[in-house]
Formats: C-alpha cells, sequence, structure tokens
C-alpha cells in the first residue's frame, strides 16, 4: 500500500490530489469535510449504507436457517453436534481476509463469494446458542408439557423454543455485529457496503471517507444491537434481565 | 517465490516469513501491552470499589460491536497510515474485554474471604493484592488471553493501514499464489495458539497453587462467558 502514503506525504506539496469537489477542505484533504459528505450522503453513502445492510441481513437469514436447523437436529441427536460444531468452529477459525481470498478462487470476485464467506462465519455463534439455549430449558417444564398431552412438535414450538428465545437472541445480535464487521472486509472481493468506501479511500488516500465510512460502520453496528435488543425485549417480556447465552 | 503448496511455500519463504511475523508480533504485543496497562487497573479498581458496573458493561457491549476495519479505517483518516494508526486501532479493540474481564473478575470475588481479610486487619490495599487479585487472577487472564488472540488475528487488517505484518503475505495473492495465502493464514493461526498458550503457562505460574484446581473450573466458564463477549470480534 505505498499509493496512499505517497498521497499523504504530498498533500503538503505540490501535488494535490483531486477528489471531485472543490472546496479548500477537500484540496487540503483534512480529516473531515462535512459538507463534503453531506453533499455526497444520497449519491456514495447511503447506497453503500443499504447494500451493507442487505449483506448482513442476507448473511445472517442464511446462517440462521442453517445453523438453527443443524441445532434442533443436534438436540434431537446428540451425535450431531461434534460434527457440526468442529466443522463451524474450524470455519471461524480461519482469518477473514484469507477466507474471502480462497473463496475468489473457486467462485470468483463478486457478492456471492462474499456471503458465503459471511454465512460460514455466523454457523458457530448462532448454532451454539440455539443448542445451548434448546438444552438449558427447565427439565420440569417439558415434564410439564408433556403431561399436559402436548406432542413432541408442539412441545418444542410452545415451550421449548420460547424459552430458548433469549438465548437465541443473543446469538443472532452477536451474529449481526460479527457480520457487519466482516462485510467490511469482504469488500475486499467485491461484496459492496461500506467496506468499499474504505478500499476506495485506500487507493485515494481521502480521509473524509475513511472517517465518515468508518463511522457508519460503527454506528450501524451499534444502531443494530440496540434494535436487536429491544426486540428481544418486546418479543420476551418475561426474562427482564438478559439470559446467558452459552 | 511461489510454491504448489504451503509447506514448501514456507520453507521456501522462511526469511520473508520471519519478518512479517516480527512486524506482527510487534504490533500485537505493542498493541495489548498498553490496552493491558489501561484496561486492566480500570477494570480492577472499579471492580475493588464495586462501582461502575453500568460502564464497565457498556464498554465491553460496544467494544463488541466495533468493526475492525472501521475502527482501522478512522484511525488512518485521522492519524495517517502507519504503525502508530493500527496500533490505536487495536488497543481500542481489545481493550474492552480487558476491563470488562477484570471488572467482573475482582466484583465477583467471594465477599465472605474479602470480609475475613479486613476482619484480620488488612488494609484495603493488601485487601485488593493478597486476596481479590489472586481469586480473580483465572478470568482475568481469559479476558487477556481472549483479547490477545483476536489482536493477533485482527492485526492482520494492518496490511490496509501500511501496518505491515503477515497480512502482506495474504494480500499478495498475485506475487505469493494461493499456497502463500494458506500458509500466511496458518502462520497467523499457529501465532494465536502459541501466544494463548503461552498465556496460559503465565497464568499458571502466577496462580497461587491451592487455586489451581479451583482456577480451571473457572476458566472453563471464563472461555464460555469470553466466547459470548467476543464473538462479535474479529
Amino acid at each position: 500500500m505505498s499509493a496512499p502514503a505517497e498521497l499523504v506525504l504530498a498533500a503538503g506539496g505540490p501535488v494535490i490530489p483531486n477528489f471531485g469537489g472543490g472546496s479548500s477542505c477537500v484540496v487540503q484533504n483534512h480529516q473531515f469535510c462535512l459538507s463534503w459528505f453531506e453533499h455526497n450522503w444520497s449519491s456514495v453513502f447511503e447506497p453503500r449504507l443499504v447494500e451493507h445492510l442487505e449483506l448482513t441481513a442476507i448473511a445472517v437469514g442464511v446462517g440462521m436457517a442453517i445453523a438453527f436447523t443443524a441445532a434442533i437436529i443436534a438436540y434431537k441427536q446428540n451425535w450431531f453436534e461434534t460434527p457440526f460444531s468442529l466443522l463451524s468452529a474450524f470455519l471461524y477459525t480461519i482469518p477473514s481476509l484469507a477466507l474471502f481470498e480462497l473463496l475468489v478462487q473457486v467462485t470468483g470476485i463478486n457478492r456471492f463469494t462474499a456471503e458465503i464467506g459471511l454465512v460460514s462465519y455466523t454457523l458457530l455463534i448462532l448454532f451454539r446458542n440455539t443448542l445451548t439455549g434448546l438444552r438449558g430449558v427447565p427439565p420440569a417444564s417439558i415434564e410439564a408439557a408433556h403431561a399436559m398431552g402436548l406432542t413432541p412438535r408442539q412441545t418444542l414450538l410452545r415451550v421449548e423454543l420460547p424459552l430458548a428465545f433469549p438465548a437465541i437472541m443473543a446469538g443472532i445480535r452477536i451474529a449481526t455485529v460479527t457480520t457487519i464487521s466482516l462485510a467490511t472486509v469482504a469488500a475486499y472481493i467485491g461484496a459492496g457496503g461500506l467496506g468499499e468506501l474504505i478500499f476506495d479511500a485506500i487507493q485515494s488516500g481521502f480521509k473524509t471517507e475513511f472517517v465518515a465510512a468508518g463511522v457508519l460502520a460503527i454506528v450501524l453496528a451499534i444502531a443494530l444491537d440496540i434494535v436487536l435488543v429491544l426486540l428481544q425485549r418486546a418479543i420476551t417480556p418475561w426474562s427482564r434481565r438478559r439470559l446467558a447465552p452459552t | 517465490m511461489r510454491s504448489s503448496d504451503p509447506v514448501s511455500f514456507f520453507l521456501n519463504n522462511l526469511s520473508l516469513f520471519g519478518d512479517k511475523t516480527a512486524a506482527h508480533v510487534e504490533l500485537s504485543l505493542a498493541s495489548i501491552g498498553v490496552a493491558f496497562a489501561i484496561c486492566v487497573p480500570l477494570g480492577v479498581w472499579l471492580g475493588h470499589l464495586h462501582r461502575g458496573s453500568f460502564l464497565a458493561i457498556s464498554v465491553s457491549n460496544i467494544g463488541r460491536a466495533l468493526p475492525s476495519l472501521a475502527v482501522i479505517s478512522i484511525g488512518i483518516g485521522i492519524l495517517g497510515i502507519g504503525f502508530r494508526n493500527t496500533m490505536v486501532a487495536l488497543i481500542i479493540l481489545a481493550g474492552p474485554v480487558m476491563l470488562t474481564n477484570a471488572y467482573v473478575a475482582v466484583d465477583g470475588v467471594d465477599q465472605d474471604a474479602v470480609q475475613a481479610a479486613r476482619a484480620m486487619g488488612m488494609t484495603p490495599l493488601s485487601v485488593l493484592l493478597r486476596v481479590e487479585l489472586p481469586l480473580a487472577l483465572p478470568l482475568i487472564f481469559a479476558g487477556i488471553r481472549t483479547a490477545t488472540v483476536y489482536v493477533i488475528a485482527t492485526a492482520t487488517l494492518a496490511t490496509f493501514a501500511g501496518g505491515g505484518g503477515l497480512g502482506d503475505i495474504i494480500v499478495n495473492e498475485p506475487t505469493y499464489g494461493t499456497a502463500g495465502v494458506v500458509a500466511g493464514s496458518l502462520a497467523i493461526a499457529v501465532l494465536a495458539f502459541a501466544f494463548d498458550g503461552l498465556l496460559a503457562l503465565v497464568q499458571l505460574g502466577v496462580t497461587p497453587a491451592p487455586l489451581r484446581r479451583q482456577g480451571r473450573r473457572q476458566r472453563v466458564d471464563a472461555i464460555v462467558e469470553a466466547s459470548w463477549e467476543t464473538g462479535g470480534r474479529r
């Protein structure tokens, strides 16, 4: 990454990079030019923010579908836990940048490749939290459900899953903020989203873009975390305290 | 430079790996050191006073949500390219888990033990140093270990900020090929495990002997706790 370094060095010299804006703040590449940000919000930042949200939603959604199914199977058939845990833990250990690089060799530089990587990182957290939540259901509640004549299916849907819900939600929260973080890295292989702006800025050395994209990603992560907490409290009013998920 | 498989790539490029690993370790250790110096004493002190639980817990919730590349990106914008910016970013990312674990560890020390120590006439300082800290060590160390593994993994991204390290090999697929990417990733994973193991030994060394058995049990809880606290951090 020598190009941006040269730009930074050159910032005070005769070579002034043109970032497409005329204001002196932009020309002198100050740390943050609010007017440029406001001016480019709808054309540059907003679409990337929406894209980032989509990337995250798809990854967590697909990851949840896989991990949830796997957790239900592991809950009913104990032997299934170990292989799935090992697989997802293995995927989780690979440094994100490396996983994306390696996936590119197989499926090319595009959003699909990025989604495969993002989904694979959500599996461990979602699987473990869902399974732990289900296993944490008090046996007495299950027995009571059986005694009341509920079928296994009804017990699962009406007793076990609602009681496991806080742990499942905690998993979704962690998976969501993780995915937002990893999605910025995924822009390296053409996933789009806010990371795209960061990598643009690495090419151009434009500080306002660095700061704005970084702040937006952080705001997005914290905002979604808060929204999910509120959602969980609204859905499970009986658990005012956060239950330990694992 | 290119090789067909990661192992021969590694063997053919030993000096490259030596340099990059040294840079990686230097960056990681500097960040962990500073984060440790700021966050662990603060967490221990707050836990000793049983104050600031809101601060300690919120810090970890926000810390968990921070996207690593975003923090590095803001760092580049404000501090420019280089070692210092990445170091600041890594400190911000590693600090919260250390702070929270230190707080929870000291705050959660058995109050009977603390009161017994007071009844024996210990000053608040010696209660802290001789009772609370030894009992809290396993959990404090769990935080340090989690932060260390996280920092070593995240230091990979330093390559985008001119910070160097093993990330340089991973992002340079055109030069080093797939074997290089795999070898670089393996090197990072091995480095993370090695530091985790090293810290485990240090932890064993500083834990008073009678506590070691119990410490092991607590550590299992702590790992579970830590995996929850740090799930969002890569």
